[in-house]
């Protein structure tokens, strides 16, 4: 069933789309991620402009977030402070990257950068993921106690100044990586489409030393709010948010999730790790084709000459 | 856009068009009253002297409403040809060109080259006023019709149509010939350039209809419909008539609220999403 797209402009097939959402939404239901940085990405094989697709997949990541935060608020294992301290540096680092984003579609390198950064950042988070849960599963198999990797003491972050005790995570820590964390998922957010759930958390884990029970819930708390911000502030510059194909994607994604979380909890930690990463890393490789691949058409046309 | 009613009013015949899009409005033809044959008619001498031909063309409609489901549509124009000359017709020595053209809008034309093993745009070119679709539809294949030059100066090939390249890119004159070619090939391949080389069938002595193909990306605006009328290679009438493409339905208002209150809107998308997460989860729960 055709569908005309009002914002992009084009017809797809209905249940292409939702086929689409439920597929990523299985997928983040059972690994537990916001599922942003395949919908983007498959929404420009599907030849959805990229523009469209970047502010559209935040908008989706706003209604993944909000239906995975609150089964945290009940657990009390969101970080308000934090991730409000997060918040403002995601605002700043959102509106930093609407406005490179704008620049760079008139520079007509947006989609170049777009594809450049996922290739970048799924290739090296799907990587050490996979080392990682091919590490544990290796250990498991030898007997070997299966030890998450704990947080090791101090390290240079927490010598900065402008400290900050944040109660829940049981941390104190200066602010300065806190927003500076902040800012760049927040540029991130803008320019990818992504919640930015899976450099945060590793980050959160690793540089900040949060707690890992309380990580997931304070980064979808607050990437609720960055990617809401981010939808408005995409819709209100660039005019590229499809709220039609949104809709489509979160139905369809909210449906897949239930699925996916009962497949996943049925996996073992270290399998799941292991089939995100490669999940991540094909995604990666698929983008990065495209770009060391001749293109059919070396010449492309935008009208407007800036849009 | 009421130009093209008044000017059909002179015109002869019942100059309706069809069109298989879902037309909004029903045939204003009222304004066409019947005829006062042959004689130089007061009005809206159309076209460049000679014998008295008279070429006019008729849409039955002036907007064509473009909802959700739109895949393309058939658009047939109707036109008449006044004070034919029996003979010239006899032998076929009349030809007929159809043109709609689509709004106009600025273009920037980009060229890929492999930098360090990766291809992106290095080069670009922008053309000022381009037109987004262009649709030709004739008698014959154009070059049978009339000379190039004449071809050329109306634009009656795909090749023809102009293109301004803006000055301040600063590409050599070739590659600004380059460029525009890749655009006119681009814009050919989307279906929104087309050459309907047997478009135009004359269904009477003086009366055709010219068959255009609207592709499913035609662009929403102010289309003109220009009509040219040629006797044995020689342009001797020439009209036009205006028909708007517009969004209808929903899309057209999601649309337009997206444009004009763009706020407003991402407000809206992002309280739908807040709403879709909410009831995921009171849904879910009951599982």
């Amino acid at each position: 069933m055709a569908l005309y797209l009002p914002i992009a402009e084009m017809s797809v097939n209905i249940f292409v789309v939702l086929g689409m959402g439920a597929a990523v939404g299985f997928l983040s239901g059972m690994f537990g991620v916001g599922g942003g940085f395949l919908i983007t990405p498959l929404l420009i094989f599907y030849n959805i402009p990229p523009a469209v697709a970047v502010a559209t997949g935040a908008n989706q990541v706003v209604a993944a977030s909000v239906s995975g935060v609150f089964s945290h608020f009940k657990r009390r294992t969101v970080d308000i402070k934090l991730g409000m301290m997060l918040l403002v540096g995601g605002l700043v680092g959102s509106t930093i990257g609407v406005w490179i984003f704008a620049v760079l579609r008139q520079l007509g390198q947006a989609d170049l950068i777009v594809s450049l950064l996922y290739v970048g950042f799924l290739g090296v988070v799907g990587g050490l993921m996979m080392v990682e849960s091919l590490n544990a599963m290796r250990r498991a198999r030898q007997g070997a106690p299966v030890s998450m990797r704990r947080p090791g003491a101090h390290n240079w972050v927490h010598r900065l100044p402008f400290k900050m005790r944040f109660k829940a995570s049981k941390l104190y820590v200066s602010v300065i990586p806190v927003l500076a964390l902040g800012v760049m998922i927040g540029g991130l957010s803008a320019i990818m489409g992504v919640g930015g759930g899976f450099i945060m958390v590793p980050a959160m884990i690793y540089l900040l030393k949060v707690p890992t029970n309380v990580v997931i819930g304070t980064s979808l708390f607050q990437i609720i709010f960055v990617s809401a911000y981010t939808t408005v502030v995409h819709a209100t510059a660039n005019h590229t948010v499809d709220a039609v194909l949104a809709v489509l994607l979160m139905v369809g994604s909210v449906i897949g999730a239930q699925y996916g979380a009962r497949v996943g909890q049925r996996l073992r930690g270290d399998q799941l790790r292991a089939m995100l990463a490669a999940l991540v890393l094909l995604v990666a490789l698929r983008l990065a084709y495209t770009l060391f691949v001749a293109p059919d058409d070396i010449f492309t046309i935008t009208l407007g000459g800036a849009l | 856009m009421r130009s093209f009613a008044v000017a059909v009013a002179v015109a002869a015949l019942i100059l309706a068009a069809t069109c298989a899009a879902n037309a909004q409005t029903p045939a204003p033809a009222a304004e066409s009253r019947p005829v006062v044959p042959a004689a130089e008619g007061p009005a809206a001498a159309s076209g460049e002297v000679t014998q008295g031909e008279r070429i006019e063309i008729g849409l039955s409609t002036e907007t064509v409403a473009i909802t959700a489901d739109f895949s393309g549509a058939d658009l047939t124009i109707f036109g008449a040809v006044d004070n034919v000359d029996p003979l010239v017709q006899r032998q076929s020595r009349y030809d007929v060109f159809v043109i709609l053209e689509g709004p106009t809008a600025d273009m920037m034309a980009r060229r890929k080259g492999r930098v360090f093993g990766i291809w992106m745009n290095v080069d670009s070119q922008k053309f000022d006023g381009v037109p987004q679709s262009y649709l030709i539809a004739s008698t014959r294949p154009s070059q049978d019709i009339a000379d190039a030059e004449t071809l050329a100066r109306l634009s009656l090939n795909i090749g023809d149509i102009r293109l301004r390249p803006d000055q301040t890119s600063g590409n050599s004159a070739a590659d600004v010939q380059t460029f525009a070619d890749a655009l006119r090939g681009l814009r050919e391949k989307a279906e929104l350039y087309q050459e309907f080389p047997s478009g135009v069938r004359f269904i009477s002595q003086s009366l055709f209809r010219a068959r255009l193909r609207l592709p499913a990306s035609v662009p929403l605006g102010h289309h003109i419909a220009r009509a040219y009328l040629f006797r044995q290679g020689a342009l001797v009438a020439q009209t036009q008539a205006s028909l708007d493409i517009r969004k209808a339905g929903l899309e057209y208002q999601l649309y337009r609220f997206a444009q004009n209150q763009a706020f407003l809107y991402g407000l809206t998308a992002v309280a739908l999403a807040f709403l879709v997460g909410w009831l995921a989860r009171v849904l879910m729960r009951k599982d």
